[in-house]
């Protein structure tokens, strides 16, 4: 598995606690011309300010990144961030947002984007899980498994926090499990060959 | 012969859905048929888990059998969960640059459309309350829901609730103490009934029911979220014929006119608090 060539047509990506610096460096690695579009949830408050996550990932990663609207598009080339007190649901083709209550204590929910991915691209979906203090994203890294998508986890113990990584390791069979550095060059090798 | 099992699981599980939703359809005449695939499946899910079922065509053999069923999949479907003054800079826009639009009408009609338990309509009560625009201002609250209009009606909230409220009172501009505006009974947090003396809370689905009068506001705040694009734009139809002219349409912070046919009849207020102005 580990040397497979991944092709997916969508990667999505969740983390909470120690998130936002594991982000840069899984952004900072994409090449410009990464084509695979991203959706990444990272838990924070209902009360966080607007872009601030968008302005700060941005400084470190070459390829576009925004904020998802309701029923945005997905378009190749860009990473789409999940807007605070939002679940960012994913359908084929664009985003869908909800204002359900949050799922395992969180709003936006991990869960909630894999499982809504899952549903729509199938095999077609890379999942990531990074580092986080909680066990969101076990349920959603299941669902993406049994909708023949790969996962991919970071290793606990290059996390700032280990129990997010270590609960999906726990309770899915995962397909790789790699240090952050290995784990951003995995990604920002797919799509890129012929 | 052999019976050829055609859809993988996944594709049954779509078919059963939309025979759910015809059903419901033909039977109680909710139309659930537009609304926004990814959340509508999640919602239909939990009341499946909830009701100790395995698929959905189980729920829909209970459902069509049972109308009490089918009541508590309708407060699963307007339930959401936000909060009074939920993203206080946009009640700060509203003070700032629509109450001087209101306040040139010697009668002010605002509708709250989607007002699920009651959260938002409060809080523009408040607001048109500290405005001088109280005893002038007639809001008319409205979810598909009545269960959950009466819910909205009664005020009622959690008291644990009230902190995070406050601080968001005082972060919209609000200009009272917040505590003044309700009373504690055990963990709840019972809003003064005068403030919704100028309240109508009625009924209204905004996928069936047509337009009920002009307003010169109206409030739809992360309702058409759970709409696909197509009911979206029917809703927006609704909302532009239920606008008088120079009205106002406020929606919520991830929403936009962008993909409605409605683009050029509004000019924007405010663009990062999407409220938006008829001006066609």
């Amino acid at each position: 598995m580990a040397e497979d060539l991944l092709s997916p047509r969508l990667i999505v990506v969740g983390t909470s606690w120690g998130g936002a610096d594991a982000l840069a460096a899984l952004l900072g690695a994409l090449p410009p011309e990464f084509p695979v579009p991203m959706a990444v949830v990272q838990h924070r408050g209902a009360d966080s300010l607007e872009g601030v996550l968008v302005r700060f990932l941005q400084e470190h990663c070459a390829v576009p990144v925004r904020e998802a609207d309701d029923k945005d598009a997905i378009e190749d080339g860009t990473v789409y961030v999940g807007p605070s007190d939002y679940h960012l649901l994913v359908e084929k083709g664009s985003f869908a947002l909800s204002v359900d209550p949050p799922v395992t204590l969180s709003r936006p929910s991990i869960d909630v984007l894999f499982e809504s991915a899952a549903d729509s691209y199938g095999p077609d979906l890379v999942a990531v899980v990074l580092t986080g203090a909680n066990r969101d994203g076990t349920d959603g890294a299941r669902a993406v498994k049994e909708q023949g998508g790969v996962v991919l986890v970071q290793d606990p113990g290059s996390a700032t926090r280990p129990e997010m990584p270590a609960a999906v390791i726990h309770s899915v069979e995962v397909d790789e499990v790699l240090p952050l550095e290995r784990l951003a060059a995995r990604i920002a090798g797919m799509g890129l060959e012929p | 012969m052999a019976i050829r099992v055609g859809p993988t699981r996944h594709a049954l599980e779509d078919l059963e859905l939309r025979l759910l939703l015809e059903g419901i359809y033909q039977h109680y005449g909710y139309d659930f048929r537009e609304y926004a695939r990814a959340s509508l499946r999640r919602r239909v899910w939990r009341r499946l888990l909830e009701e100790g079922l395995e698929t959905i065509s189980a729920l829909q053999d209970r459902l069509l059998h049972d109308p009490q069923c089918f009541e508590r999949l309708l407060v699963d479907l307007s339930v959401t969960v936000t909060t009074m003054f939920r993203d206080p800079s946009f009640y700060q826009a509203l003070r700032e640059k629509v109450v001087p639009l209101l306040r040139t009408y010697p009668f002010v009609r605002v509708w709250n459309a989607g007002c699920s338990t009651g959260e938002e309509t409060f809080s523009l009560a408040i607001l048109l309350h500290e405005e001088g625009l109280g005893e002038r201002a007639r809001i008319y609250a409205t979810d598909i829901n009545d269960v959950v209009v009466r819910q909205a009606k009664l005020g009622t909230f959690s008291l644990e609730k009230m902190r995070e409220y406050t601080q968001n009172y005082i972060r919209s501009g609000g200009k009272a103490s917040f505590s003044d505006y309700y009373k504690v009974y055990g963990d709840k947090a019972r809003f003064d009934p005068s403030l919704v003396d100028n309240v109508v809370f009625a009924q209204h689905n905004l996928v069936s029911d047509s337009e009920f009068n002009q307003f010169h506001l109206i409030v739809c705040r992360n309702v058409m979220i759970y709409f696909d694009r197509s009911l979206q734009d029917k809703v927006h139809d609704l909302f532009h014929r239920s606008l008088v002219r120079f009205g106002v349409l406020a929606l919520g912070h991830k929403e936009s006119l962008r993909f409605t046919s409605h683009t050029d009849d509004y000019e924007e207020v405010d663009g990062r608090e999407k409220l938006w102005r008829r001006i066609s």
